[in-house]
């Protein structure tokens, strides 16, 4: 037996989840929250990207994203955000609880964050649905992006105007505008779906008893990626759902 | 050296022989069995891209395109970016290098996130494989850099899939970084404060910010060139309304600071080289320090000095040539002070050593290049043509793979417990040197003169200058494979290595050679500063007798 | 940078003592949450409101406020000892306005004469 191997067979009784490359568990646990952190960023980065798309293009055709953005069912949308709050809610309490070491609260904070979180995305996709057929009385309008896509609708407070002054908005901006939301929505909702699994996962080993005071750190990590989640809906709220809304 | 563990065969535990078995490999979670693993992949990566640049340069010999069809140019440039860029260069010394050696270095026992780490390089094979997948496919022509609409519209080819492959090459590459980030800031041994870090280690940690922050954006990049591929978004295409510079935006915004990526781990690696064998503590710590972070801060602000034709507002043209020129003053100060700190030391001209000084003088003259790229009107003549092409390679073969070549023989007593025989290391650094040379100093001149990049015909007035740099292109391949060769001969045949064969300064050199699985016997407390040459003595004598390679 | 301490650990005398790790009163929890609410409300009627240039601005203000509100009460930023997280939640931002400033100071002047 040599240093390195007594060291570790130490480590073990010290508490079964402390890993054997760190000294300490204060120092696990630094590492794993500044890893998140970390990854956070990217994430940051990664959804920036498609910000940056819509920023560009919203900057050019205001007024047909202005229109687009009309389609959506603003009180869906609504209802999704204060979903997702309440939902970071849930993981704030879920986290309390683990820090108290209150086992089945953990276990039913993390089930009610699961439960919200599969709300929202039942509420997507009766939006997506609804986009991917959506009848008026005389038009044929289908929202999603590609080959049937197409588009008749005015631009904002066109209304107004006689019939024969009135401007439609442009059908491939306005395309433009529904790729956008499909393709930032989608990339949320796929995030909200691992979450989802992720919180599904550690729900389990919570009820098995695996957290508590000393050990809460997957619980911690994982709720910050959730809040994460949560922050992108609340920029993608506005941006998408509340274009030009007064006209 | 304190107490060693000593394994059932009687030999010493080391990383190597603890284990046997593929499962112990490909299931491990030591940082230097994961190197290895990624040594081998990248080394694999570099032959496939090697072996398409053979063939560019076979096509180029003569100027009728008659080698291939200008499609199946196209291919082979774009594979041998492609594969290149994200499978080779990205990767090789963080992956390789840092991956061994950051734990050592800091003296850790591993990095912060073992299983992590092997994930990495899970998600770099899957990426591979797709590329292969690609290859095999009938190849992608987009050119490496993917622009839209060619990429979204109007080729045939498998572009997603190599999207895609790349996409997860770039999530290992992310995961590296964040590896890297953590474990400095968290696993450095008692002593070992920011003060006294290695450059090596200065230099990954600004490596894995840029991975980091810039990795994630041509990954969503990528996938929106898939989505419009796959549904015919729009989003790139100007008949519907959408813009291709923002393709090129997203793209850039990454890729030049990718070049960095590339570059500065080899800086890292060129200021562990050039003090030892100076004999002397770098010049300018903290300057090298701040220098490496200033990088990778600036280029992130450069970008779009990559599309200075393609449409841009001159306005912000303007903007990015001024931030341009402001990047090369960093990468100005490093070669300052390398020179400064080779000056009056106590240099030997050991092969590692031989790299280095290749590494300042080429990366000089491709650094310099860029400079006259900067500038607005030069980059409009030269843009597109072999200038840029014999500007980058300069910096990215020249620089980077000497870099590493240099790092790889500095390190390898230390990674396989073997000496390399130093003569033909000498003689592969030497050729390596020259055949670089009349590959690619030729390419500044057929550029300038207007010879276009990615076509296979050229008018006959370029040929001779083509010619020669076909010739280089094949000497430089002997030289590549030389330390293949030697390297794995000195697996069996080499010199045992003693812990210190250099006589370097750094806490990897404080252990066995190879370490153990932990890396150290006793874990170390740090009360030096780093390079402290001046308190150590002289490279011990090279051995009498040299090893040949002996033919059975 | 702080220097920090993975020293064996086995003895008591070098352990150092367990950092306190904050722990978020329901109370405090349940108040941010509301207010996160208030802000949505508001954003929603003030969507309905004429400001003209402003109505972006107000939204993506407000959107800005319960960003914060999440990362420093929920995500624990503002409890936090550790100054990395934050400079770590900064970087990101910055880099993000690098992305969008710098690609829009191309759209932006396109059209310039």
């Amino acid at each position: 037996m040599h240093t390195s191997q007594a060291a570790v067979d130490e480590h073990a009784h010290e508490n079964p989840a402390l890993l054997h490359h760190f000294a300490t568990e204060e120092q696990q646990k630094n590492a794993a929250s500044l890893g998140m952190w970390v990854f956070l960023a990217q994430e940051v980065m990664f959804f920036g990207g498609m910000f940056c798309a819509y920023l560009v293009y919203r900057y050019k055709y205001f007024a047909d994203f202005g229109s687009a953005s009309q389609q959506l069912d603003i009180r869906l949308g609504a209802i999704n955000t204060v979903v997702l709050i309440c939902s970071s809610l849930t993981v704030v309490l879920a986290v309390r609880a683990a820090q108290l070491g209150k086992r089945m609260a953990l276990v039913f904070w993390l089930v009610a964050t699961i439960f919200l979180g599969l709300v929202f995305l039942g509420i997507k996709a009766d939006e997506y649905a609804e986009k991917f057929e959506k009848h008026h009385e005389k038009f044929e309008n289908h929202h999603d992006p590609g080959a049937s896509f197409s588009y008749h609708e005015l631009l904002p407070s066109q209304e107004k105007l006689p019939e024969a002054e009135r401007q439609y908005a442009d059908p491939h901006h306005a395309e433009m505008y529904f790729s956008l939301y499909f393709a930032m929505t989608g990339m949320h909702a796929l995030h909200m779906i691992i979450g989802v699994g992720l919180f599904g996962f550690l729900a389990y080993k919570a009820w098995r008893g695996k957290y508590g005071p000393d050990y809460y750190t997957p619980i911690e990590n994982a709720g910050l990626y959730w809040h994460f989640v949560d922050i992108v809906w609340i920029y993608l709220f506005p941006l998408l759902y509340l274009i030009d809304r007064h006209r | 050296m304190a107490t060693a563990v000593v394994t059932d065969t009687g030999e010493r535990e080391n990383y190597l022989n603890a284990g046997h078995g593929p499962k112990s490999w490909l299931l491990t979670v030591d940082h230097k069995r994961i190197a290895l693993l990624y040594l081998i992949s990248i080394t694999f990566f570099f032959f496939i891209g090697g072996f398409f640049a053979l063939l560019i340069r076979l096509e180029l010999l003569t100027p009728a395109g008659d080698l291939v069809q200008s499609d199946t140019y196209n291919k082979l440039f774009t594979m041998h970016g492609q594969v290149m860029v994200f499978f080779f260069l990205v990767p090789a010394v963080p992956a390789v290098l840092g991956n061994f050696l950051i734990p050592l270095m800091i003296g850790a026992k591993d990095l912060a996130f073992p299983r992590i780490n092997l994930l990495s390089w899970y998600l770099f094979i899957i990426g591979g494989l797709l590329m292969i997948f690609t290859i095999l496919s009938g190849g992608v022509d987009t050119g490496w850099t993917f622009y839209t609409p060619l990429s979204t519209e109007f080729l045939k080819t498998n572009v997603v899939s190599a999207a895609i492959g790349i996409f997860f090459a770039g999530f290992s590459s992310i995961l590296t970084g964040l590896n890297f980030i953590v474990t400095i800031h968290r696993m450095r041994a008692p002593g070992m404060t920011w003060n006294r870090l290695p450059l090596f280690v200065w230099a990954h940690y600004a490596t894995s910010i840029i991975q980091v922050l810039g990795t994630p954006v041509v990954a969503i990049a990528l996938v929106l060139v898939v989505l419009e591929r796959l549904f015919h978004l729009g989003i790139f295409n100007p008949l519907l309304g959408g813009d291709p510079l923002l393709f090129q935006h997203l793209f850039w915004f990454y890729s030049h600071p990718a070049v960095y990526i590339m570059i500065l781990p080899g800086m890292g690696i060129i200021s562990e080289i050039v003090c030892c064998f100076s004999r002397k503590r770098i010049f300018g710590y903290k300057a090298m320090a701040l220098a490496v972070l200033g990088i990778a801060v600036i280029g992130f602000l450069v970008w779009a000095h990559h599309m200075f034709v393609a449409g841009i507002s001159v306005y912000a043209a303007l903007i990015f040539s001024l931030l341009s020129y402001l990047v090369a003053v960093p990468s100005a100060i490093k070669v300052f002070n390398w020179t400064a700190t080779i000056y009056k030391g106590s240099v030997t001209y050991q092969t590692p050593m031989l790299y280095a000084f290749g590494f300042v003088g080429l990366f000089t003259i491709g650094g310099l290049t860029g400079l006259f790229l900067a500038s607005l009107g030069v980059d409009v003549h030269v843009h597109d043509t072999y200038f840029i092409i014999a500007h980058f390679h300069y910096i990215m073969v020249g620089g980077m793979v000497m870099a590493y070549l240099g790092g790889m023989h500095f390190w390898w007593p230390k990674i396989s417990g073997r000496m390399y025989p130093e003569g033909w290391g000498k003689l592969a650094a030497l050729i390596v040197f020259i055949g670089f040379n009349l590959t690619f100093f030729p390419q500044f001149i057929l550029g300038y003169m207007g010879m276009p990049r990615r076509y296979h015909s050229y008018p006959p007035e370029f040929q001779i200058l083509n010619v020669l740099s076909t010739a280089g292109a094949t000497i430089l391949a002997v030289g590549y494979l030389l330390p293949m060769v030697y390297f794995m001969w000195s697996m069996r045949y080499g010199k045992p290595a003693p812990p210190n064969p250099w006589n370097a300064a750094g806490l990897e050199w404080q252990t066995h050679s190879p370490p153990p699985t932990f890396n150290f016997d006793e874990d170390p407390v740090v009360t030096w500063e780093a390079y402290n040459y001046d308190e150590m003595g002289e490279i011990p004598e090279k051995p009498e007798k040299e090893e040949v390679p002996v033919a059975h | 940078m702080s220097d920090h301490n993975s020293a064996s650990g086995h003895t008591s005398e070098q352990t150092p003592e367990h950092v306190s790790e904050h722990i978020s009163s329901v109370g405090s929890s349940v108040t941010i949450w509301l207010a996160l609410l208030a802000g949505t409300g508001i954003t929603v009627a003030a969507a309905f409101i004429n400001l003209g240039p402003f109505n972006t601005i107000v939204a993506l203000t407000i959107a800005t406020i319960k960003a914060m509100l999440v990362v420093l009460f929920f995500m624990h930023v503002k409890y936090t000892h550790e100054k990395m997280t934050g400079l770590v939640v900064a970087s990101a931002i910055f880099w993000l306005f690098i992305l969008l400033a710098l690609s829009m100071a191309d759209y932006t002047t396109r059209l310039w004469r």
